[in-house]
């Protein structure tokens, strides 16, 4: 790595947020400028350069036409960073993925949706190439961002916290959710983010991915305890976990009563009447 | 380790002394991915389109079965710009199927967010991704070297309205405390103060934006055109109200259906839209057209000292009324931050909902690029049947395409550097956030 490595950053499909939440923190930590050389940022400028060693990427894959794009990427960057859920995990992409692509595409743009709008089912970007590192969260933490950054600069390997988010919004001093029957994936989901979304109010979505040796059935027990249905409690497991939970297979902590995981994809889709409400006119 | 460029940024291949072949892919500096093709033989223009190379991501299909309650959340990330505006309209739409009456505070404090990503959003765009092209420099990161006044002063302006959002909705990528019904999170009074007096501290980088603005050439292009935004009677509002056009009396959100017209183009993975002519166009020039009686007076001056005025037909001038709506968002924020401080922040439940089978809504918000339509079918259980989301960069589409085919035969005189340069300049003026739907922007060239 030279002293001064090249960075590039890359998109596929996504929001682009993340990629934003780094614009916001080079806003505070211009200093990092100095250290890095951005080759490629197309959110942000018109400059695009294609030597680059480390290579940051927003986004899942959800089309075969762009793997070999990825695959370029992985042969140039000496380390690939999965840039947020969409990258890391499959994300909010892959809640589509418990429908056929068929169904989505015509539910989406008509009877005409299949040709025109290439898709498969919503994947990480490990599930194409090799990824050095993930930076989770939907967005990024900013704050996470730079330290991962520095670590990387610094010839450093990033470690990802391996314990709850509980931890952080103890340490934060947030009354438990859980406790106030609000839903909460505090104690299944990797924590790092500083309880953001519970500090404000607002339940954990495990954005962040699952902790590992999550007891989920104990989660299910509490979550069932706030009132909620099966399907509600896998609508909340499922938001940016779907891919996730479908390579869970039979370990997936899902009931059987909803389509959002590995064990009735495809089937409610085919039991949809067919609709026309988000489909555009034919032409 | 260098290793072969995967794609050519810009390939320029002479063919013939009549056919010239230009291909710029993914124009830069638009939120997302697009190609620009003209094909002009022996003179003539015989195709001249935006294409939309992003990919699709379906998020009507996956709202279908999930819980009212996930659905603003889910939508705030279809755009990581439009956050907030998404979250909005997503929760007016719920809202509305669902019969819930907001409390006062609720609207004044989605009101505060909104002009926060309003802002955040102009901002970004007017000075980071337009202002290059008028200063000679290819992007914001040589601008930050040539013009550090002009960068540290946008980044001041960009990290309050930042603050403003994530104040009250905790981020503005992606809002954590709106809900249905109102609010999960309260700020304390110190914190809306502290925001109050930057606010008023920052009013020098306001009228320097005007200033800044005021001094650079915008290209003279004129094209008839119908401008559609939301309405209200008595304020520049960028939530609820109807549905305004320049050709159209005013039209519940209801019948947004009957503007938008949705219908499919072969070359774009969004969705066009038509009204009462071809195509329309959303965004800060027709929100200025269709209530720029409502600006606050010092936008309004903002506007005279930028040569604005009704109508416009220059979609150029469409950063003009941005920065006019950066003065605006501006001193209606101040206003909007008094009357929260003075009823004082009362921490509030959200106001309850009323399932019943069949529930519909819609809601709407005018995003930083227009108008922005949400519309659930919501079960007695809760969950989501049915949903259409119409983004405002969808709206402009087709706009943009009889923009260019009206703007190419004007330019064939050009090296083909500056048509790529003012169509470029064109697409962003737009400031098409594609990742709503798709991504942006190639020049393609056959024949010249």
């Amino acid at each position: 790595m030279p002293a001064k490595p090249k960075i590039a950053f890359f998109d596929f499909s996504s929001c682009e947020g993340c990629q934003l939440t780094v614009v916001d923190a080079l806003q505070t930590h211009l200093g990092l400028l100095d250290l890095v050389e951005i080759v490629q940022f197309r959110e942000a400028m018109s400059e695009k350069g294609e030597d680059y060693q480390i290579a940051f990427v927003e986004g899942s894959c959800t089309r075969e036409s762009d793997e070999a794009r990825l695959q370029a990427i992985r042969e140039q960057a000496t380390i690939v960073v999965a840039l947020g859920a969409c990258a890391h995990l499959g994300g909010v992409n892959s809640m589509k993925n418990r429908w056929s692509i068929e169904n989505v595409q015509t539910y989406v743009y008509g009877k005409h949706g299949r040709e025109l709008y290439e898709s498969y089912p919503a994947r990480p970007i490990s599930a194409v190439i090799e990824v050095d590192y993930a930076i989770p969260g939907c967005p990024i933490d900013r704050n996470e961002f730079i330290q991962i950054v520095q670590k990387l600069l610094q010839g450093r390997k990033p470690k990802l916290p391996d314990y709850p988010l509980c931890v952080e919004c103890k340490l934060a001093e947030n009354a438990c959710l859980n406790k106030q029957g609000i839903p909460c994936l505090g104690p299944v989901t990797r924590a790092g983010c500083a309880a953001i979304c519970p500090q404000y109010g607002s339940g954990c979505e495990a954005c962040r991915g699952f902790v590992p040796e999550a007891n989920f059935e104990a989660m299910r027990d509490v979550l069932r305890g706030h009132g909620l249905t099966d399907v509600e409690i896998d609508a909340q497991f499922s938001m940016f976990n779907a891919y996730q939970l479908k390579e869970m297979g039979d370990a997936a902590p899902l009931s059987a009563q909803s389509g959002n995981g590995s064990r009735r994809r495809a089937t409610d889709a085919e039991k949809l009447p067919s609709s026309t409400f988000a489909a555009p006119k034919e032409a | 380790m260098t290793k072969k460029a995967k794609r050519p940024a810009r390939e320029a291949v002479a063919d013939t002394g009549a056919q010239v072949r230009i291909n710029v892919h993914h124009v830069t500096r638009v939120e997302g991915h697009g190609n620009i093709v003209v094909d002009v033989r022996d003179g003539s223009l015989e195709r001249c389109e935006l294409q939309i190379v992003e990919t699709p991501r379906f998020f009507e299909a996956m709202l279908r079965g999930r819980p009212y309650l996930q659905a603003s959340h889910i939508t705030s990330r279809i755009c990581g710009i439009c956050a907030c505006g998404h979250a909005t309209a997503s929760l007016r739409a719920t809202e509305r199927a669902l019969s819930v009456r907001l409390s006062e505070q609720t609207t004044l404090l989605r009101k505060l967010v909104m002009h926060g990503e309003m802002l955040d959003s102009h901002i970004l765009h007017v000075y980071m991704l337009i202002a290059p092209d008028f200063l000679g420099v290819g992007s914001v990161i040589p601008l930050a070297a040539s013009h550090p006044d002009i960068v540290k002063r946008a980044l001041r302006m960009k990290q309050f309205a930042g603050d403003l959002c994530a104040t009250f909705a905790g981020r503005h990528t992606h809002p954590i405390a709106m809900t249905v019904g109102g609010f999960t999170h309260y700020p304390k009074r110190e914190q809306v103060e502290a925001l109050r007096a930057r606010a008023e501290a920052l009013l020098p980088d306001v009228d320097a934006t005007v200033e800044l603005f005021g001094t650079l050439p915008f290209p003279k292009f004129e094209r008839e055109t119908e401008y559609v935004a939301l309405v209200q009677p008595d304020e520049y509002g960028f939530i609820d109200g109807m549905i305004g056009s320049t050709e159209h009396a005013p039209r519940p959100l209801e019948e947004y259906r009957a503007v938008t017209n949705e219908h499919l183009e072969v070359h774009s993975t969004a969705k066009h839209t038509a009204h009462q002519r071809e195509s329309y166009m959303v965004g800060a020039l027709a929100r200025y057209h269709l209530k720029h009686e409502h600006l606050h007076p010092r936008a309004q001056a903002a506007a005279a000292h930028l040569g604005l005025s009704a109508p416009c037909y220059n979609p150029y001038y469409n950063s003009v009324a941005q920065v006019v709506e950066i003065v605006h968002c501006w001193d209606d924020l101040i206003q909007l931050l008094d009357t929260v401080l003075a009823r004082g922040i009362v921490p509030e439940e959200p106001a309850p909902v009323t399932l019943r089978s069949g529930a519909r809504g819609v809601g709407a918000a005018d995003v930083p690029r227009g108008i922005l339509f949400h519309e659930y079918q919501i079960g007695e259980d809760g969950l989501i049947q049915e949903a259409n989301c119409v983004i405002p960069t969808g709206q402009n589409l087709g706009n943009i395409d009889r923009d260019m085919r009206a703007l190419v035969p004007t330019l064939l005189t050009e090296p083909e550097e500056t048509i790529t340069q003012r169509l470029e300049m064109l697409v962003r003026a737009y400031d098409p956030c594609i990742s709503c739907s798709t991504h942006f922007l190639n020049v393609e060239f056959v024949g010249k």
